[in-house]
């Protein structure tokens, strides 16, 4: 961790339990700004349940999560995301009605004003200027995503690969400080997934910081600044990915397991 | 002139828009509530007292009446959005009973009895007038952010939530706007009829305003509106075939149907 | 004393309860369905079973059985014609519910136009004694209501638990898909779990019409709503939470109208409907079902 910096995300003793077992026990990560992390692990190691415990999906048991040094342990997922830090899910949950636009535009909600009395004195074909960027900056993020031609398809209608797209558009819609995606490129072909990897390293290289759960360990090795390995609900190692690759116990934790590519 | 019989279908029609719009409206964000009877109320005994016990104008007893509805939606729906689905059916079908229940017992406007010499102040223009505002605040709803945080709450809301949108402020601002509706329609209604007693404000009624917006088709505020033109004219085509006791049983059969044909409704889903 | 003998009586109103909440549990067990026609297959047998009599003669023996096979047949009906063509179509969430509404409404007005929107009296005769225990007063129609009651939900628990039929209804209750793979006709468990409740709900009817000497064809939106109120608070799909659920409504309600007054009586149940969603959804001994989200 660079010293002097504040981490964007740090957890500390965070745990979490369901009746007498552990899904994370004790676990510790600090997550540098414009950096990409990753976290991985083979199944049930509880990664998942790290990422629903950092976005106030799940209540910790134990321990603190901090964003920018503030605790948010126990806060609403919403209230998370106003503070920058916007997730994506394993299996995607898109507004399966709305198109992809709207998916976009419906991620601006949180940042721009206009309740009831502006829907009343809005005039239809006449958007207001914060209407208007919205729109705008909806258009751009999916032409930053690659599916500028798809914006007026209904989200239900995409391809998985494009719907994952659509996802990560959406969260940026959010103006997000910290991007944690669950698996993004399960599912995707290699070119693809070699699309996904530029997109993620482009994203870092604008400022945002990336933290991302996946099996894919080519993509991991490949694009990480660095690596968290958790198995049993906690940490097992910590480095590079050369480290990582290295590492007696995160062997030990694969043993018998499959790389996923 | 228009005949009477047509004028005072007219106005039905009228008043049931506005009525199964007010349940359209929480419903485009996903809650099911079969208690609009009870801010139905609300906003006819309010509004009915104001203008024939306190001799208030009109206007005022009707934007008195939508209001009050509207703050017991907001007070109802802090505490009870939390809960989800078939479970807040049954909760608004409670709360729909305890007013009735309240009424029912209220001396101050006549309880058991009800309350009669409501003025009439509902003709065609005003409820015209009414429904088009009703309409428009649907339609003006649609196409802004706060339509599009509604339809991403109804659709998925723990997606809605992890972009930032606070569901509770988002379900209890909607659901309070739709008592409000409601209430107002109950004004209409109330002074129409002149004379309104808990009876007519009970788990039937509600159960008709949720017949229209579910025959309409729940996506779309169009649908709950042609919902209640075709639940209104229906049974007086009944009335021609002197059908016109069996009112419920058709209703009743026709809500089985389209949940075993058509569960979507006539317009369907949403556009 | 005055309180034992609301206790007492709370008891006896409250068993009839039990009995409806136990047939909307048995549904929602098996279907997680929530029947809203219930309260009407409950008015239903009250009525047929009144008819029954007045043209058969008889008394408690001809009423119970005549209710408990025409609220089966209306109930059983309602599944055919109203819930199961639904659940063959991945359709809406609340389809089914909506159109057990729908049923429900049709039932009502049936038996208005059929028996006239009236009360009527409920002349099922029986002797009446009056015995003094201890300073309470029992009538002998409450012991009878007791008994019934007490009996049948003795008789569900033993069929669910020691018989073959009745394991394979607990089984369809937990899993559709294992007890399906395990070759049990969950269709047919079905059919009989309907019947069960509704047959429950009728004899419930008679009893209900029997201590309060009248019934009328809205009785079964008020019943509708406590048997509803009581599986709630028992815990949804928990039948012996539903039974006592029921006990429980029945004292409460009749202690509080020693101190409110009686037209607010009715209401309490809905209260209770409320405040179990919003304090303690899952009830108070536990459901099977997610509440929350």
């Amino acid at each position: 961790m660079r010293a002097g910096t504040v981490p964007i995300l740090e957890v500390r003793d965070l745990s979490r339990q369901f009746g007498g077992y552990h899904a994370v026990a004790d676990m510790a990560l600090a997550i540098d700004k414009r950096s990409i992390h990753a976290v991985i692990g083979p199944n049930g190691a509880g990664k998942t349940t790290l990422f629903n415990l950092v976005t106030g999906v799940l209540p910790p048991t134990a321990g603190q999560i901090l964003v920018n040094g503030e605790d948010v342990a126990g806060a609403r997922p919403d209230r998370i995301a106003r503070l920058g830090v916007v997730r994506t899910f394993q299996g995607v949950r898109l507004f399966p009605s709305m198109t992809a636009l709207e998916n976009v535009l419906v991620g601006r909600f949180c940042r721009t004003r206009g309740g009831y009395f502006a829907a009343l004195t809005r005039i239809p074909g006449r958007p207001s200027a914060v209407e208007a960027a919205a729109r705008r900056r909806s258009e751009e993020l999916l032409e930053r995503v690659g599916l500028a031609d798809q914006r007026h398809m209904l989200a239900s209608e995409l391809a998985l690969a494009d719907q994952r797209r659509l996802e990560i558009a959406r969260a940026l819609a959010v103006d997000p400080q910290l991007l944690l995606l669950d698996e993004p490129v399960a599912g995707m072909n290699p070119v693809e997934v070699q699309e996904a990897a530029d997109l993620f390293r482009s994203l870092r290289d604008d400022g945002i910081t990336i933290l991302l759960t996946e099996h894919h360990m080519s993509l991991v090795m490949a694009i990480s600044d660095r690596i968290t390995v958790m198995n049993y609900g906690r940490k097992i190692a910590e480095g590079s990915a050369e480290e990582i690759k290295r590492d007696p116990q995160v062997l030990t934790a694969y043993l018998g397991s499959e790389e996923a590519a | 002139m228009l005949d009477p019989y047509i004028e005072s279908i007219l106005i039905f029609v009228g008043i049931n828009i506005v009525l199964s719009l007010s349940l359209y409206l929480p419903v485009s964000a996903g809650l099911l509530s079969l208690g609009q009877g009870g801010f139905m109320a609300i906003g006819a005994y309010v509004s009915g007292y104001m203008t024939s016990v306190m001799e208030m104008p009109f206007w005022l007893a009707l934007l008195a009446g939508g209001v009050v509805a509207g703050l017991v939606g907001l007070l109802v729906g802090i505490p009870s959005l939390r809960i989800k689905g078939v479970y807040l059916i049954i909760m608004t079908m409670g709360f729909g009973e305890i007013v009735r229940v309240f009424y029912l017992n209220f001396e101050p406007t006549g309880a058991a009895s009800g309350m009669g010499g409501i003025p009439v102040h509902t003709t065609l223009p005003v409820v015209a007038l009414v429904t088009a505002c009703v309409l428009f605040l649907c339609y003006q709803i649609r196409g802004s952010r706060i339509g599009r945080a509604l339809e991403a709450v109804r659709e998925d809301e723990l997606a809605a939530e992890v972009i930032g949108i606070n569901l509770t402020q988002v379900k209890v601002a909607i659901f309070g706007l739709g008592a409000a509706v409601a209430g107002i329609g109950g004004c209409l209604f109330a002074h129409y009829a002149t004379f309104i007693d808990p009876g007519q404000f009970g788990f039937q009624r509600s159960a008709e305003i949720f017949i229209m917006v579910v025959l309409g088709g729940m996506g779309n505020f169009v649908g709950a509106a042609i919902g209640a033109v075709v639940l209104t004219i229906l049974p007086e085509l009944l009335r021609i075939g002197g059908m016109q006791e069996w009112r419920m049983t058709f209703f009743g059969v026709l809500l089985v149907i389209i949940m075993i044909v058509r569960p979507l409704g006539l317009i369907g889903a949403r556009r | 004393m005055l309180l034992l003998q609301q206790v007492v009586n709370g008891v006896m109103l409250g068993s009839t309860y039990s009995l409806i909440a136990i047939g909307y549990t048995l549904v929602f067990g098996v279907l997680h369905l929530i029947h809203l026609a219930h309260g009407e297959v409950f008015m239903i047998g009250a009525f047929v079973a009144l008819q029954v009599v007045l043209l058969a003669g008889g008394g408690l023996g001809t009423a119970l059985p005549a209710a408990a096979v025409a609220s089966a047949t209306v109930g059983v009906l309602i599944y055919l014609v109203a819930v199961k063509p639904i659940m063959a179509r991945k359709g809406h969430l609340f389809a089914p519910m909506i159109s057990t509404i729908g049923a429900g409404l049709v039932l009502q007005e049936l038996a208005t136009r059929i028996f006239g929107g009236e009360q009527v009296g409920f002349p099922v005769q029986m002797e009446s004694h009056v015995w003094h225990v201890g300073g309470i007063t029992i009538t002998s129609v409450q012991v009878v209501i007791l008994t019934v009651s007490l009996g049948l939900m003795l008789a569900l628990h033993l069929f669910v638990t020691m018989t073959r039929v009745g394991m394979a209804m607990r089984a369809t209750a937990e899993s559709m898909v294992i007890s399906h793979s395990l070759g049990i006709r969950s269709d047919r468990i079905i059919l009989l779990t309907f019947a069960i409740a509704s047959a429950l709900a009728g004899i419930a009817g008679v009893l209900v019409g029997m201590s309060f000497n009248s019934i009328s064809p809205y009785m079964g939106v008020d019943m509708g709503i406590k048997g509803l109120a009581a599986m709630l608070l028992g815990g949804l799909g928990n039948v012996y939470g539903a039974m006592l659920g029921g006990l429980v409504i029945g004292v409460v309600e009749v202690i509080s109208v020693g101190y409110l007054s009686s037209s607010y009586r009715d209401a309490f149940a809905f209260f209770v409907i409320i405040a179990v969603l919003l304090f303690r959804p899952r009830g108070i001994f536990g459901s099977t079902a997610h509440v929350e989200g």
